[in-house]
């Protein structure tokens, strides 16, 4: 998708996660000229590697006061605004026989100091309410909790800003901040796909790279000390739990069981990477090991439930300003005026934060981009609906849904009327695991910005349920190059299997071994599909 | 935590799908209707969205003919069709009207017909009948219905059999079932005449009800479950008393044995291998030694084997054929393997007979085309089907046996 772009923007946000999607949206709300800068696809980095899980603020509200109240406001607001993405599924923190269940009140005091609500229940109870809780627990508090899906909360906030006028680019990757006497007056930035180098130009660039905002800051000049901490998670075959299910101590690995669709989720492991393993974060055995054995103590299920692959995220931790040397981290968010700060104009720095604060901390830097551009308008991002989230479908009305029609309204909410599908051809489905119909790829391609297989996933969930791809990839590989461009297709194709083993290899045994078994044996024995397989291919 | 991931395991192994697909190729409703989401789609793929909410349950499962192919098929040994009727289970809204309670009520309405059995049998063969049936209730007006014995098989049994069985050293249980009570006594005076030649004595259980596959079809789970449990009591009794328990229905066998523990989730482990078809019984005691049969030298038939989708799932059409080919006088063939199409009451309700028709016309094809003397089979459902789909007459194996059977020789055999 080719983007003409204009002359001049009042601001240019680079990063296309979901912190740059809801700087975007919030900037473009207010009447500024926006340009979307994204490197890879929209949430490709630590936005689509985490729990999805829409914090009560509960897990901060020991340690640290600021960050829970964050969470629980926040939380509130997205069921509003993002009601198609989020599912208010209510968490509970189990205390178990080895833990100190006199935590429980600091806990639950420290709660309702953030205002997060936040009730000690019977463990009998919290067993009749979420059956695959670890039967010998021995306390268990109700924290409204949620799951929330990043790829479309990320979509919403791109299609919104779209909606109110920005432009977007992805796969440009900034190389260069122009930079016109201690002003950021524009990036240089390369087309990923053609090698092509294009120019932008703005009153204000904001950096909202995540963790690789410390590689853009560098490139005027700047230090931001940031600390990339590697999470591994693992992906289980189904539901095994309803609520998410979170221990009931101070945080520690893998403590946080989150239901995501059709699958769910357990996390976390915390180790500092250094930067450079960033854009190829593998899990080690020893992680999934970890992952594992506290995973089974939170759900006694997941010992036997088919894990369907691996993954790792990356937190933006970033160094309190005031401490030079770096050991002081604040997890919280985190905006720089680099004018202020480095006297740099025309450029500020947004991060820290977490998935589930994206939109205060696009509030608080457009705050400053509007100060700095003299604009009055105040901040609606917290009232007005995303699009696809303006109404909840009347489980009525679902009754009368397919398969697909009912996954995808689970997607793309109110927009699902937008995905015609007036024969059967149109209603097949493409991937049957996760309900996605050619109609819906369709869909997609024409509104969402999508340009190949992986994107496709993002935007659908094709591929992402039990079979991995196996039967839908080649499908979608079918319609999304319409005959057109084989040999790319062909490529687009075996690199999405091979990045779908990547996922699976950590954790390849049992019935996912058998999977990606007849994976191979269709796609590389029958097919021949490593012809196409481009450098850095494994499989 | 040593055993973590050693076993990967989920209900119904619903998880250890590999999307292979093979249990769709096989479903003999997909083939033909495409508003059935088929067996992967409608089981394990369907399983996983209805476990994160009830809304994606489809009202479309009940196009399911519960004949298990799908389970023949998979690889993985995934229990495909049993996730497929839990679900109906916990999730349909549909209330079973006066049409599915009085055809799931195999029982009930036998024991009424019974009384009236002339009456009842001229009545269900008037065209207006069957028209009126079909416009008010939903009963299909093409089929037509078993006819009503005038005596019951039980009655016949206390009356003429029962008194001579305590001659016998070893002994068994029948569980007739509701078709061979209010049907077709013959199978069940069949079975008695080779069992005693052979040296056995049949008992009654000591209180029958309907095995209940009707009424897991139909919706009535609770009766089903009820009748079940009086069921199991009852072969517990007489497994005590060092009686196993034989059927003559395929259906039958296969619900006792597996749809009450996973469908009905009534606890029946302790007698589940105490109840066995009787062919495969026959077959195991000749196969030990125990037993001989001698048949008679002027019996000739083309008999054709037609394998019922539940004799397919219990792996055991292999003991009625077996039996068949001790015959001297019977020329079997093996006729395709295949769904009929009737699947006990789905093909009686006016909704389905197409599709019902639909899906067994291959295999009538087939046997319009070989024309055998009659067509055999364990399932008493496929028998109506095939009768009355392509006119040749089903004899379940036992009653072909027992025609066959030279019973003063055996008798003889089996003396000692």
């Amino acid at each position: 998708m080719d983007v003409k772009l204009k002359d001049k923007y009042d601001v240019i946000v680079i990063g296309g996660g979901i912190t740059g999607a809801g700087t975007a949206r919030d900037c473009a709300m207010r009447g500024l000229s926006v340009l979307l800068i994204e490197r890879f696809d929209f949430a490709h980095g630590a936005t689509g590697r985490n729990h999805g899980l829409l914090h009560s603020g509960a897990r901060y509200a020991v340690t640290d006061q600021e960050s829970a109240t964050e969470c629980i406001q926040e939380n509130t607001i997205l069921r509003k605004i993002a009601a198609h993405c989020v599912e208010p599924t209510d968490g509970l923190f189990i205390t178990l026989p080895d833990d100190d269940l006199a935590y429980q009140s600091t806990f639950v005091e420290s709660c309702k100091r953030a205002g997060i609500r936040a009730d000690i229940i019977d463990p009998e109870q919290a067993k009749i309410l979420e059956p695959s809780v670890n039967p010998t627990l021995i306390g268990a508090v109700r924290v409204p909790d949620a799951s929330v899906d990043p790829f479309r909360l990320t979509v919403a906030n791109v299609t919104d800003a779209r909606l109110h006028g920005a432009d977007t680019v992805t796969y440009h990757e900034v190389t260069d901040l122009i930079i016109d006497q201690n002003r950021v007056v524009g990036v240089k930035m390369r087309d990923q796909r053609t090698g092509e180098i294009r120019q932008a130009y703005a009153s204000l660039t904001i950096n909202a790279a995540g963790i690789w905002g410390m590689l853009v800051a560098k490139k005027a000049g700047i230090t931001v000390n940031m600390f990339p901490a590697k999470g591994a998670l693992l992906i289980f075959g189904h539901r095994v739990n309803n609520m998410v299910i979170n221990r009931c101590r101070k945080p520690a690995n893998a403590d946080i069981l989150v239901p995501d669709d059709a699958v769910c989720v357990i996390g976390t492991t915390s180790d500092r990477v250094p930067i450079e393993q960033c854009d190829d974060m593998r899990v080690t055995d020893e992680e999934v090991k970890v992952l594992l054995q506290e995973g089974a103590r939170l759900a006694p299920a997941l010992a036997s439930t088919r894990i369907l692959r691996a993954y790792a995220g990356v937190r933006p931790l970033v160094a309190s300003d005031n401490d030079p040397s770096g050991r002081s981290i604040s997890r919280g968010i985190v905006v720089l005026d680099h004018a202020t700060r480095d006297g740099m104009e025309g450029f500020v720095t947004i991060t820290g934060g977490k998935m589930m604060t994206y939109r205060l901390m696009a509030e608080m830097v457009t705050d400053l981009a509007c100060k700095k551009l003299n604009v009055s308008k105040s901040c609606a991002t917290a009232t007005t609906p995303l699009p696809g989230s303006e109404a909840k479908t009347a489980p009525e009305a679902m009754r009368t849904y397919s398969f697909a029609q009912k996954s995808a309204d689970g997607r793309h909410g109110t927009y699902t009327k937008d995905i015609h599908t007036p024969d059967s051809l149109h209603s097949a489905l493409v991937c049957e695991c996760e309900g996605v119909s050619v109609a819906e790829v369709d869909y997609a391609v024409a509104h969402q910005n999508v340009t190949n297989l992986i994107d496709l996933r993002r935007r659908t969930r094709m591929g992402m349920g039990t079979c991995q791809g196996h039967l839908c990839s080649c499908r979608a590989a079918g319609e999304l190059c319409q005959g057109n461009h084989a040999q790319e297709a062909a490529e687009d194709l075996a690199s999405f299997v091979n990045e779908r083993w990547k996922g699976i290899k950590p954790v390849a045994w049992g019935a996912a071994l058998c999977e990606a078994q007849l994976t191979a044996t269709v796609y590389e024995g029958m097919c021949g599909l490593n012809q196409f397989v481009k450098e850095g291919g494994e499989k | 935590m040593a055993d973590l991931q050693i076993n990967s395991e989920s209900v119904f192994n619903f998880e250890q799908c590999l999307k292979c697909s093979v249990c769709t190729v096989y479903c003999p409703v997909s083939a033909v209707n495409p508003a059935y989401p088929g067996p992967k789609q409608a089981g394990p793929d369907g399983e996983r969205y209805r476990l994160k909410s009830p809304v994606f349950f489809d009202e479309n499962l009940k196009k399911c003919l519960n004949c298990k192919r799908c389970e023949v098929s998979c690889p993985q040994n995934v229990k495909v069709g049993d996730i497929i009727q839990k679900a109906r289970m916990k999730y349909s809204t549909h209330k079973p009207g006066l049409r599915d309670r009085m055809l799931a009520s195999t029982d009930f309405v036998g024991t009424m017909a019974n009384r009236f059995a002339p009456i009842v049998n001229i009545m269900l063969a008037m065209k207006l009948t069957k028209t009126v049936m079909h416009g008010t209730i939903g009963v299909d007006k093409h089929r037509q219905f078993p006819a009503y014995s005038a005596q019951r098989f039980e009655t016949w049994f206390k009356r003429h059999a029962q008194a001579e069985q305590s001659q016998y050293s070893k002994q068994v249980s029948y569980f007739h079932g509701c078709y061979v009570n209010y049907n077709f006594p013959k199978l069940g005076q069949d079975l008695v005449k080779i069992m005693n030649a052979v040296g056995y004595g049949v008992q009654l259980l000591d209180k029958e009800k309907c095995c209940g596959v009707a009424k897991i079809a139909n919706g009535l789970y609770d009766q089903a479950k009820k009748h079940g449990k009086i069921n199991i009591d009852s072969i517990r009794k007489a497994k005590e008393a060092g009686r196993v328990t034989l059927t003559t229905s395929s259906t039958c066998c296969f619900t006792i044995r597996d749809e009450y523990e996973h469908i009905l989730e009534l606890p029946q482990e302790d007698v589940r291998e105490s109840v066995n078809l009787a062919t495969r019984f026959l077959f195991q005691l000749l196969d030990e030694g125990k037993i001989k049969l001698a048949f008679r030298s002027d019996y000739k038939k083309h008999v054709a084997y037609h394998s019922a989708c539940h004799m397919e799932r219990m792996g055991w059409v292999v003991y009625s054929t077996e039996l068949l080919k001790l015959i001297p006088g019977v020329q079997l063939t093996m006729l395709d393997s295949q769904c009929c199409g009737i699947s006990g009451t789905y093909g009686f309700k006016r909704e389905n007979y197409e599709v019902s028709q639909t899906i067994g016309a291959p295999l009538f094809a087939q046997i319009k085309a070989l024309a055998p003397d009659c067509v055999s089979t364990d399932c008493e459902t496929c028998k109506w089907q095939i009768e009355m789909s392509t006119g040749v007459p089903v004899e379940n194996p036992i009653s072909i046996i027992a025609d066959a059977l030279d019973v003063e020789l055996t008798k003889q055999l089996n003396a000692n």
